[in-house]
């Protein structure tokens, strides 16, 4: 007689805690690419160039994200051989 | 009575209660979210925003520096939305292939 079973509400608050690191993901990068790609004053729409730089920022930083995690896995099998 | 209807006292309450509980529970969870990101994006907006267009602050706000700020506000809204949707997209071919 549970209105909630364990797995259930295991389930419900793992989906929840997920979209909730997606979202402060955004935060951050939103945070990060504006300050690289928005240097004027802001005008009453984005520029071609600003919309574009503000998707690649978010894009070069997850492929830096796994170059990084390349790099290091890289040095580490050099150091053991 | 509990929450989630599991209290011994069970047998008084309803089937249809439990569930009502249940998505009440939900639902107030989802809310706090949404509450806690949108307070986050006022708060970065207004320290991106104050930081660009209020460079030398004087006793009150000028109109030039409104005009920037609500042009501001637009934009970081929409460089919210533009970030949110290359991530999502990314994610998305990710998922597909890999």
């Amino acid at each position: 007689m549970d209105a909630f079973p364990q797995k259930e509400l295991a389930t419900f608050v793992e989906n929840e805690q997920a979209q909730q690191r997606l979202n402060s993901s955004i935060h951050t990068f939103t945070d990060m690419c504006w300050d690289k790609c928005v240097t004027g004053l802001p005008s009453t729409q984005f520029s071609r160039s600003e919309a574009s730089c503000l998707s690649n920022c978010v894009n070069r930083f997850l492929d830096t994200s796994l170059f990084l995690v390349k790099k290091i896995e890289e040095q580490r099998e050099a150091s053991r051989n | 009575m509990s929450f989630f209807g599991s209290s011994a006292g069970a047998s008084s309450v309803s089937p249809e209660d439990m569930q009502r509980n249940k998505e009440a529970f939900m639902s107030s969870v989802r809310n706090e979210m949404a509450l806690a990101n949108a307070q986050q994006l006022i708060n970065k907006c207004n320290e991106k925003c104050f930081q660009k267009c209020v460079t030398k602050p004087g006793t009150s706000l000028s109109g030039s520096e409104e005009t920037c700020l609500s042009r501001c506000i637009d934009r970081y809204l929409e460089a919210f939305n533009v970030v949110s949707r290359a991530y999502t997209d990314r994610l998305k071919e990710r998922q597909e292939r890999p």
